[in-house]
């Protein structure tokens, strides 16, 4: 699975119509050490109610199909986790609870 | 497979994933001498692998090709701890 920042929303009405009511999120991939974004954005199907901002981590290919939401939808791309601690070497590079929105 | 080596870990408890007390390691890809390459990767560890321990990461849907993982959204695991890698019969990684 690969960490990304949720940073916007993918909007669109013209799509197959088992899609309809499933939230597109725009994220981009980040380091985990210096928690800065790598500039590759990816759309990902959210499938555990990601905000923007929070750090999350995402199944892409296959796998992103066996989430209860996306099951059986067009999707390579889903978010299954909304990460709390990033831990490098002992020290913490992310915390949830003091991340500066 | 990939080659890496566990630098830290990730921790979620609001994931869809639903394998009770899983954990998640962060892995740092590396070289078959252990040179880090600064490229990291979220795996589920299956076998218990240790800080800085280097391992084998199975990307993919065979990730799911596991009786605990079995229909779960994940797409890479720790399948291995390294002890030993030769190339050009000379040792050039030893736990």
């Amino acid at each position: 699975m690969i960490l990304a920042r949720v940073v916007g929303t993918v909007v669109s009405s013209h799509k197959p119509r088992e899609m309809d009511g499933i939230a597109f999120l725009l994220i981009e991939k980040i380091d985990p050490v210096t928690m800065k974004g790598k500039g590759d954005y990816v759309v990902a199907m959210d499938s555990v109610g990601a905000g923007l901002n929070e750090i999350v981590f995402y199944a892409s290919g296959s796998s992103a199909r066996f989430t209860p939401t996306t099951d059986g939808k067009p999707t390579d791309c889903s978010i299954i986790a909304i990460v709390d601690f990033i831990e490098k070497n002992g020290a913490f590079t992310y915390r949830k609870d003091k991340a500066e929105d | 497979m990939i080659l890496g080596k566990v630098v830290g870990t990730v921790v979620s408890s609001a994931s869809t994933i639903g394998i009770e007390g899983a954990s998640f390691l962060l892995i740092e890809k590396c070289n078959q001498a252990g040179m880090l390459k600064n490229d990291y990767v979220v795996a589920l560890d299956m076998v218990g692998a240790g800080k800085d321990e280097m391992v084998m990461v199975s990307e993919g849907s065979t990730a799911r090709e596991t009786p605990l993982t079995v229909s779960k959204p994940v797409d890479a695991m720790v399948v291995g701890i390294v002890d030993l890698i030769d190339e050009n019969d000379n040792i050039i990684y030893r736990k």
